[in-house]
């Protein structure tokens, strides 16, 4: 599996882009095919804040829904729309098509100390 | 509890199968994905391990008396080489589990059983049989697998070529492999297809004579995930959600496998007067109309409201494309077209009452 580089990561499977004070979260390529395949995404409101371990967003399979939990704290700035009509996008194309949210104002040391690519690759692989 | 495995374990492990704990077993829940499995087995069949389900055997001079007793369908309508869908009620009316009769003679019959209910059941129908009857737990010598789709009997028979023509509902007693076995044309898709009983130490050999015999009409073998998104288009109700001991058989929909004029059976007393005062809940089918979907224990508000019930089983399902349900609430709301609210985690989602089933085959 390919986990970019730039990209930081947490144990729930979830990455983050730093984006100067800006980030975009989604989740990773091992998290969509534990879920498997997505039907529906519950995407938050624009100009709702969360702190970091906050359930952010809902992904649903036909078996279950699944929290995806923010990796930093942040106001959101942008949701993707296009997974109302497109929810498997967030399976064939975890790490850029199917991102999930945009937040502003977040907190690059958040974001340091976030696992890195390597870091993340370690802990699926032990798994 | 030790975890169970089915003949057909390291097959699935073999196949990629993600797995899940059921009913004490660990099954098959997904391999290639709930969604290709489910629209496989519509556009052309699907490959089912079932063989956690249970098996009773009910034999001797008084079992056709036994069972009319015990289940709520008529078994006197029954003859040799036909079964029926029914239900084990308790005292009120309340549905122990939802089974298969299968008639192989007037004095002996399977009993096809939910795995989740296999003990239970068993132990219902011993405490309750006050007949010359015999009732015997035969779950450990059947395997079973189920083929369901269009395309299921031209597979089946490149396998079994002397199967004899079979009617929905009706089976057979044919040698397979040269043990034997019986097939049946009942499922739990909503599509054509067959329900084989045979040993266990078969089953390996019947799977994969199956998959290699299909592979050319793309079957697919399908996990629990999808058998469950493929009888909620039908609307065939699952035991611990649509049915269980405390919603009667009439507020369920059963009613048309409870055969009051057959004689005495257990429940018949309660359900007798529950029809005639008037069934208070009813199971209906919704369709949701904000973005979202609604699972097992949501609860359901009328319009103005008031909690009338909860969502009984409930997903956005493959073939219907709709995020969709069945819920049991007051009677006076079941009317079609009744706007109803259901909460999910905090959210109110709008739906309606749909008419059922979401899903017939062509």
């Amino acid at each position: 599996m390919d986990f970019p580089k730039n990209y930081r990561y947490t144990k729930d499977h979830e990455w983050v882009e730093l984006q100067g004070e800006k980030a975009t979260l989604g989740i990773t390529q091992f998290a969509q095919e534990e879920l498997g395949e997505i039907v529906f995404v519950e995407l938050p409101s624009v100009g709702d804040s969360f702190s970091k371990g906050d359930s952010i967003c809902v992904v649903e399979s036909t078996k279950a829904a699944s929290d995806v939990y923010s990796a930093l704290g942040g106001t959101v700035s942008e949701v993707n729309g296009i997974l109302a009509d497109q929810p498997e996008l967030v399976n064939s194309h975890p790490h850029d098509k199917g991102w999930l949210v945009k937040l502003e104002g977040v907190n690059a040391a958040e974001f340091e100390g976030l696992m890195s690519a390597d870091e993340y690759r370690n802990l699926i692989e032990s798994k | 509890m030790a975890t169970l495995h089915t003949p057909l374990f390291e097959e699935h492990k073999k196949l990629g199968a993600k797995f899940t704990s059921f009913a004490g077993w660990e099954m098959p829940v997904q391999y290639r994905g709930v969604v290709t499995e489910h629209k496989a087995v519509r556009a052309s069949a699907g490959l089912f391990d079932v063989s956690h389900m249970g098996e009773l055997i009910v034999s001797g001079r008084e079992a056709e008396k036994a069972l009319n007793f015990l289940t709520s369908n008529d078994v006197t309508k029954l003859s040799d080489g036909k079964a029926h869908y029914s239900a084990i009620l308790n005292e009120s009316g309340g549905v122990v589990d939802d089974i298969i009769v299968y008639r192989f003679s007037s004095e002996k019959y399977l009993v096809c059983v939910n795995a989740a209910n296999s003990t239970k059941d068993y132990e219902w129908l011993i405490a309750h049989n006050r007949f010359d009857a015999q009732i015997d737990d035969r779950s450990a010598e059947y395997a079973q697998i189920a083929i369901q789709g269009p395309r299921s009997e031209e597979i089946l028979r490149n396998v079994c070529p002397d199967l004899p023509a079979l009617s929905y509902f009706h089976f057979a007693q044919i040698e397979l492999f040269g043990a034997p076995a019986v097939v049946a044309r009942t499922g739990y898709t909503g599509e054509d297809g067959f329900e084989i009983f045979l040993p266990p130490a078969l089953a390996v050999q019947l799977w994969r004579a199956l998959l290699t015999s299909g592979e050319k009409y793309g079957i697919e073998p399908v996990g629990l995930g999808a058998r469950d998104s493929l009888r909620l288009e039908p609307c065939y109700p699952l035991h611990g959600h649509e049915l269980s001991d405390d919603i009667s058989a009439l507020e369920s929909g059963l009613g048309w496998v409870v055969k009051f004029d057959k004689g005495e059976f257990i429940g018949r007393d309660a359900l007798l007067k529950q029809k005639q005062a008037g069934v208070p809940r009813a199971l209906v089918g919704f369709f949701i109309e904000d973005a979202g979907i609604a699972r097992h224990g949501d609860r359901v508000y009328s319009n103005s409201n008031a909690v009338i019930g909860h969502v009984t089983s409930g997903t956005k399902t493959p073939t219907v494309e709709r995020a969709l349900g069945l819920a049991l609430v007051s009677a006076e709301c079941k009317a079609v077209g009744t706007e109803i609210e259901l909460e999910v985690r905090s959210r109110r989602l709008k739906a309606r009452v749909v008419k059922t089933p979401f899903y017939r085959r062509s």
